[in-house]
């Protein structure tokens, strides 16, 4: 078995960690933080989403070609959303 | 050893080989979830950015205090799927066994939260559909706020549900000793599809229940 086996103790850690951000979060949108609220919200919510894929998803300790994937997966999101917005943030109304 | 080459399938050069090779099929699935989930945050994007007041109203109808507790309990269930993986890993069957049920029992709570706001939301008319104030201000718009949120969350739940029904099975083989630190396949692509639904919703929490909640 050359899979290497996270630690029980890196996994409270990390669990403590999406909590905190999770609290920030919350505490974060009581704040005006005027058009910076919603930047701050998806930030931390990547933070997240990126220590559970890492350390609960062992994708820090996997092969290359679990990277490649998940790269392909986001690229594509990025696709999506880069293009459609484009076309919608560039519509003049009443043309 | 003879345990490991009856799990060792012919097409595979060894047990790593044939385990890496399930993980990575788990992982294309859960990139075309993301294509799923990916078309409804750009549904949403776009609708958002049109009607920035309707969506920020809508949002703040939505008990932002039942949302961060049902993130608080996805989050600790996933650390029960987590420390499940690590007892199939490590032969620990306890914190197998417990590690799954943690994630089933806080699953089925996290519905049953979804399910007391989804009643509210009717009560309180916030239902397209089924029963929406169409006399309050901005209702045209308002509609398609409350309308993205039960299709994302509506969604979401589903595929919850699916992990709810997934782990079960897991759990009751897991009971039966069906895994072991030679084989616990199942447990950890149950494990990365249980994430999954995790980081969905921690994308949804923000983007639905907290746009312009400061007063």
């Amino acid at each position: 078995m050359t899979e290497k086996i996270i630690s029980e103790k890196a996994y409270y850690i990390i669990f403590v960690l999406l909590l905190i951000l999770t609290l920030t979060t919350y505490e974060g949108a009581q704040v005006d933080l005027g058009r910076w609220n919603t930047p701050l919200g998806l930030a931390i919510a990547v933070c997240k989403a990126a220590l559970i894929v890492l350390y609960f998803m062992h994708a820090r300790f996997s092969s290359w070609l679990t990277w490649v994937i998940i790269s392909a997966g986001l690229f594509w999101l990025g696709i999506l959303l880069v293009l459609t917005m484009s076309d919608y943030l560039t519509r003049i109304r009443g043309w | 050893m003879s345990e490991a080459t009856s799990i060792l399938e012919s097409q595979f050069r060894d047990l790593e080989q044939q385990r890496e090779v399930a993980s990575l099929g788990m992982w294309i699935f859960l990139m075309t979830e993301l294509l799923l989930f990916g078309a409804l945050f750009t549904a949403y994007t776009v609708y958002r950015l049109s009607y920035p007041v309707a969506f920020a109203s809508g949002s703040r109808d939505l008990e932002a205090g039942i949302g961060a507790i049902n993130t608080a309990v996805l989050i600790c269930s996933s650390l029960g799927m987590a420390l499940a993986v690590y007892g199939a890993q490590t032969g620990k069957r306890k914190r197998l066994l417990i590690g799954l049920i943690l994630a089933i029992i806080l699953g089925t709570l996290f519905m049953v939260l979804k399910g007391v706001e989804y009643y509210h939301h009717y009560q309180h008319r916030e239902f397209p559909g089924l029963s929406f104030d169409y006399s309050r201000p901005r209702a045209r718009e308002e509609q398609v706020f409350f309308f993205l949120y039960f299709a994302m969350t509506g969604v979401h739940a589903i595929h919850l549900t699916i992990g709810i029904l997934l782990v079960a099975v897991i759990f009751v083989k897991a009971y039966r000793r069906a895994y072991s630190a030679i084989y616990y396949t199942p447990v950890e692509l149950s494990g990365l599809y249980w994430h999954f639904v995790d980081i969905v919703w921690i994308f949804l929490f923000p983007l639905l229940y907290l746009i312009d909640v400061h007063r």
